[in-house]
C-alpha cells in the first residue's frame, strides 16, 4: 500500500463522522450528548445515588425505627443514629415518686444524619434495612454551597415522602407499597376479635 | 525527597532528572516517574507510587464479607464488573457457594462488556499520549457510554456497579436489557472496523508504536506479567482458558497474540480481544437460560450480611480481567470479617517492568510505554 494511505483513510473516517454527527439521528452516529442543564437525560429507574427516609402521609409518620441495622452495615459507617426516647407523661409519677414514661427508648430516630461526603452509593442500607425505610434516591444536584459540614445530612433533609419514592422508583416502590399494604391489613385482620359463631 | 539517582548522576554530570507526575495527564492518574535523561534518552527510571494508597485491605479487613463488594468497584475503576468477579468468586470458593446456571452466564456477560469498556478506554488515551488529542477518545468513549448505560440500568451505576452477589447477581437482566446488549454487539464490529480504518494501519501510529517499548516474551514471564501485556509479547495465557473459571471452557473463543511485544502489539491485541468477546457475547446471548439469578441458600444473607462465617480457612481466586490475572487471597478465622484480604493487582506487577522496557528509548516514548501497559492507580495503589 502507498504510503500515506494509512493516514487519508483515517481522515475520512473523522470527516464522516464530522458530518454524520450533525446530519445523522443519535442512534446511528449523530451527536447523543444533551445540553445539561437545560436539556437532561432520561434516569435508569435503578440508578441510585444518595439514601433517603420514607415516610407515610406525613412527615411524622417516619417508617424508620431507629433499629441501627444501616448504621452497623454500612461501608464508610457514613450513618448516625439515635433512638428517640419519650417524653414523661404529664402529672404521672409512679410509687417510687418517679415520672411514668420518661426516658423509655420510643421506635424512631432522634438523630438521623448520614454525611453525604462519606457516603460511596453502596446501596447497602437499603439491601439491609427491615422496614422498608431507607432508599436510594435520584437526586444527583447535592452540591453544597456553604463548607463541608453541608454534606451532613440531618433527619429533616433526608426525610422524603413515599409519594416521592413512587415517583422516583415506580417499581420498586409499588412493590413495597403493596407489600406494606398486606401486611397492615394482616395485622388489622388479626388485632380485631375473632368473631365466631353465636352460640 | 533525597534525589534518587545521586550514584548516576555523578558518574554523568550532563544527565538531568525530570519529575513526571504526580500531577501529569499522560500519567494515567497520580502516578509519579522519576526519569533520568540524558538528552531525550531515559537511562534510569524510577516509578514512585503510592499517592492514591487507600489503605484498602487494612479496611476489608474490618468489614463483613459482603460490605467488601463496593470497595472491590473502587480498585480498578474503569472495570467494576470484573472486579466484582473475582471477589464473588473468591468468596464462593471459601463459603462453598454454588451459583445459578443464568448468573453465570449474566456474569461472563457483564465481564466481556467490561473489557470491551477498558479495551476502548486504553486504546483511546493510549492515542491520547501520541498526540491524537481526544478524536479516537471521544469516538471508543460514545460506544462506551451505551455499555455503560446498560451497566446503570440493571446495577444502578454506571461505574461503580457493585453487581455481583454471592452466589448469584443483584438483580436480573430483563429481556429489553438482553435486546441492548444484542443491539450493541450487533453494531460494535461495524465501529471497530471504522476505528481499525482510523487507526491501525495509519502511519504515524505505526512509526511511533512499532518497535518501541520491546518487552521479549522471557523476560515477560519472569516478570509473572499478565494480560495483553503478557500475549502481546506472543505468550499464550489467558486465565479464561487455563484456569476455565465460571463458564469459560463452554465458549469458543481465541486468544490473540502478538509477535514482537512492541506498543503497536499490545494495541492491536486489545482490538483483537474486543472482537473475540464479541464472540463470547453473541454466544452467551445465545445460549442464556431462563432460571434463579441468586442461589437460594444465599438469598438471607443480603438482609443479614453478617451471617456469612466461612469456616476456616483460605481461598484464592483469579480471572482474566481486562488488565491481567486479578486475583483475590482470603483467609477467614470463622468470624464475619475475613482475617486476611489481599488483592493480586495486575496493574501492580505489570508496571514492575516500566523501566526495563523504557531504557534507551525517547522521553516521549516512555509515555506511551506506559500507556500501553494499561495501568489504573485506584488498583496499583489500592
Amino acid at each position: 500500500m502507498m504510503f500515506g494511505m494509512g493516514i487519508l483513510k483515517g481522515l475520512w473516517v473523522t470527516l464522516k463522522n464530522f458530518v454524520t454527527s450533525y446530519f445523522c439521528k443519535p442512534g446511528s452516529g449523530g451527536i447523543f450528548t444533551v445540553q445539561y442543564p437545560e436539556e437532561r437525560c432520561a434516569e435508569f429507574e435503578n440508578f441510585r445515588n444518595f439514601p433517603f427516609l420514607v415516610y407515610d402521609g406525613s412527615p411524622d409518620k417516619i417508617r424508620c425505627v431507629a433499629c441501627g441495622i444501616c448504621e452497623r452495615e454500612c461501608p464508610p459507617k457514613c450513618i448516625s443514629i439515635t433512638m428517640a426516647t419519650d417524653a414523661a407523661v404529664p402529672n404521672t409519677v409512679d410509687q417510687k415518686n418517679i415520672k411514668v414514661g420518661a426516658g423509655k427508648p420510643a421506635r424512631r430516630p432522634e438523630i438521623f444524619n448520614i454525611d453525604y461526603s462519606l457516603c460511596m452509593n453502596c446501596g447497602m442500607c437499603e439491601a439491609v434495612c427491615p422496614f422498608d425505610s431507607i432508599y436510594m434516591d435520584h437526586a444527583f444536584e447535592t452540591t453544597a454551597m456553604g463548607n463541608r459540614t453541608d454534606l451532613l445530612k440531618h433527619k429533616e433533609d433526608l426525610l422524603k415522602s413515599n409519594d416521592y419514592f413512587l415517583k422516583v422508583r415506580p417499581t420498586l416502590a409499588a412493590a413495597v407499597t403493596e407489600k406494606r399494604r398486606i401486611a397492615e391489613e394482616k395485622k388489622r385482620a388479626a388485632a380485631q376479635p375473632p368473631q365466631g359463631p353465636a352460640l | 525527597m533525597a534525589n534518587t539517582f545521586e550514584i548516576k548522576q555523578t558518574e554523568n554530570p550532563s544527565m538531568l532528572e525530570i519529575n513526571f507526575g504526580p500531577q501529569h495527564p499522560s500519567t494515567h492518574g497520580v502516578f509519579r516517574m522519576n526519569v533520568m535523561l540524558e538528552g531525550e534518552k531515559v537511562c534510569a527510571l524510577k516509578p514512585v507510587m503510592g499517592y492514591l494508597h487507600r489503605n484498602q485491605e487494612q479496611i476489608a479487613e474490618n468489614l463483613p464479607y459482603a460490605a467488601i463488594m463496593p470497595y472491590t468497584d473502587r480498585l480498578d475503576y474503569i472495570n467494576a464488573m470484573s472486579n466484582n468477579f473475582g471477589y464473588a468468586l473468591a468468596v464462593e470458593k471459601l463459603a462453598g457457594i454454588e451459583v445459578p446456571e443464568r448468573a453465570e452466564y449474566i456474569r461472563v456477560i457483564m465481564a466481556e462488556l467490561t473489557r470491551i469498556v477498558n479495551h476502548m478506554a486504553v486504546i483511546g488515551f493510549l492515542l491520547n499520549d501520541l498526540g491524537a488529542f481526544f478524536t479516537p477518545v471521544l469516538y471508543a468513549f460514545r460506544e462506551r457510554e451505551k455499555i455503560l448505560d446498560i451497566f446503570e440500568e440493571v446495577s444502578g451505576s454506571r461505574m461503580m456497579c457493585n453487581y455481583f452477589r454471592f452466589g448469584g447477581v443483584k438483580r436480573d437482566l430483563t429481556a429489553e436489557n438482553l435486546a441492548a446488549i444484542g443491539g450493541i454487539v450487533a453494531k460494535l464490529p461495524a465501529f471497530l472496523d471504522e476505528f481499525e480504518a482510523l487507526l491501525t494501519k495509519n502511519e504515524i501510529l505505526c512509526m511511533r508504536c512499532q518497535h518501541v517499548g520491546v518487552l521479549p516474551a522471557d523476560f515477560a514471564i519472569n516478570s509473572s506479567i499478565t494480560g495483553p501485556v503478557l500475549r502481546a509479547s506472543g505468550v499464550n495465557y489467558d486465565i479464561r482458558k487455563v484456569d476455565g473459571y465460571s463458564i469459560y471452557n463452554r465458549f469458543d473463543f481465541k486468544i490473540p497474540l502478538g509477535t514482537k511485544g512492541d506498543v503497536y502489539d499490545r494495541y492491536y491485541v486489545r482490538i483483537l480481544e474486543m472482537r473475540e468477546s464479541l464472540k463470547i457475547l453473541k454466544q452467551a446471548l445465545s445460549k442464556i437460560p431462563q432460571g434463579e439469578i441468586l442461589n437460594k441458600k444465599t438469598l438471607p444473607l443480603l438482609k443479614m450480611p453478617r451471617n456469612l462465617k466461612p469456616s476456616v480457612g483460605e481461598a484464592y481466586a483469579r480471572i482474566e480481567s481486562p488488565k491481567g490475572e486479578l486475583g483475590y487471597y482470603l483467609v477467614s478465622d470463622g468470624t464475619p470479617q475475613p482475617w486476611r484480604y489481599h488483592v493480586r493487582a495486575p496493574s501492580l506487577i505489570n508496571l514492575t517492568v516500566l523501566e526495563d522496557i523504557c531504557l534507551g528509548q525517547k522521553i516521549a516514548d516512555a509515555i506511551i510505554i506506559l500507556g500501553s501497559i494499561d495501568i489504573v492507580l485506584g488498583e496499583t495503589d489500592r
